[in-house]
């Protein structure tokens, strides 16, 4: 495991680059193929609303997959990530159009720990709404 | 009506392997919009210290989720499953999955609450290799909607 960030280079507070990561219905149809979740509130319209949805929603757990990439994509090596989790809050609607939804992530460092891991806490935001709670990442820096 | 208490600390039978293919992999980082090499050339895994490509973090709750569906739809904890949403998720990880891994899954009931009449389960799914090593723990929060009154 080889992270490209030093454990010595970072503080709490540190930030980590924010990214955006859009959605459609295309996305969670593809999503659905490879990750063998067909639950339909994520891509029938009817469905989801007869079960009380306002529209099609993203899967959580690729809201979950995109939000870690900030933390991945800062670290430089996947494999280093040792703990990730979070709590699915707020549902992402993903209406059928072209623009579909904008996740929005941000994360900062929130504590320094032994063995030079950190602890990432990261906010995922879709229209204007928190839609993961406790998101916390601790990855192993060089 | 609350799920039996008994039912924590119950452990499951382990699943069949299942074998992590490098296209698998390549097809859920696609997915995801990871354009990460580790994910799809070797060489740059080797590079970062992989013996080869690596899964995205989240790619091992597919087969998680797949064995916890052993707890979700055993007849006798009775969870009503067209209730269910997923509370929380998270992972620990020993070290990264990889192509090449035959992976077993083995789940464990952690707990069961009753809160406001949702049915919460916790479900622990301890992911081994061939060679018997713990790969990966995922915790899985399953929450069970109360009923409506009829």
């Amino acid at each position: 495991m080889t992270a490209k960030v030093s454990y010595g280079s970072v503080e709490v507070g540190t930030e980590l680059p924010a990214q955006s990561f859009p959605v459609t219905r295309a996305t969670l149809v593809q999503y659905a193929g490879a990750s063998g979740d067909f639950n339909p509130i994520h891509w029938n319209e009817k469905f989801a609303r007869e079960v009380g949805l306002p529209d099609v929603i993203a899967h959580g757990m690729f809201t979950m997959a995109e939000a870690v990439r900030v933390v991945t994509d800062w670290a430089g090596d996947p494999g280093a990530v040792v703990d990730y989790g979070v709590r699915f809050t707020k549902p992402v609607v993903v209406p059928n159009d072209d623009k579909g939804a904008l996740i929005e992530v941000s994360g900062k460092v929130a504590a320094k720990l032994d063995d030079n891991l950190v602890r990432v806490d990261l906010v995922a935001m879709c229209d204007g709404k928190k839609v993961l709670g406790m998101s916390r990442a601790v990855v192993r820096l060089a | 009506m609350a799920l039996d208490q008994s039912f924590v600390g119950r452990t499951y039978p382990p699943t069949p392997a299942y074998e992590v293919g490098r296209e698998k992999i390549r097809e859920f980082a696609e997915a995801v919009g990871d354009p990460h090499p580790a994910y799809v050339d070797a060489e740059a895994a080797r590079a970062l210290g992989h013996a080869d490509v690596i899964a995205p973090p989240t790619f091992v709750f597919s087969i998680t989720y797949r064995a916890a569906g052993q707890v979700v739809q055993d007849p006798q904890l009775g969870l009503d499953y067209s209730r269910v949403v997923h509370g929380d998720q998270k992972f620990s990880y020993v070290r990264p999955v990889r192509a090449g891994d035959r992976l077993t899954v083995t789940s464990t009931i952690e707990s069961i609450k009753s809160l406001a009449g949702n049915d919460i389960v916790d479900i622990r799914g301890d992911v081994h290799d061939e060679a018997g090593e713990l790969v990966v723990t995922a915790l899985t929060k399953l929450v069970a909607r109360a009923a409506e009154e009829a």
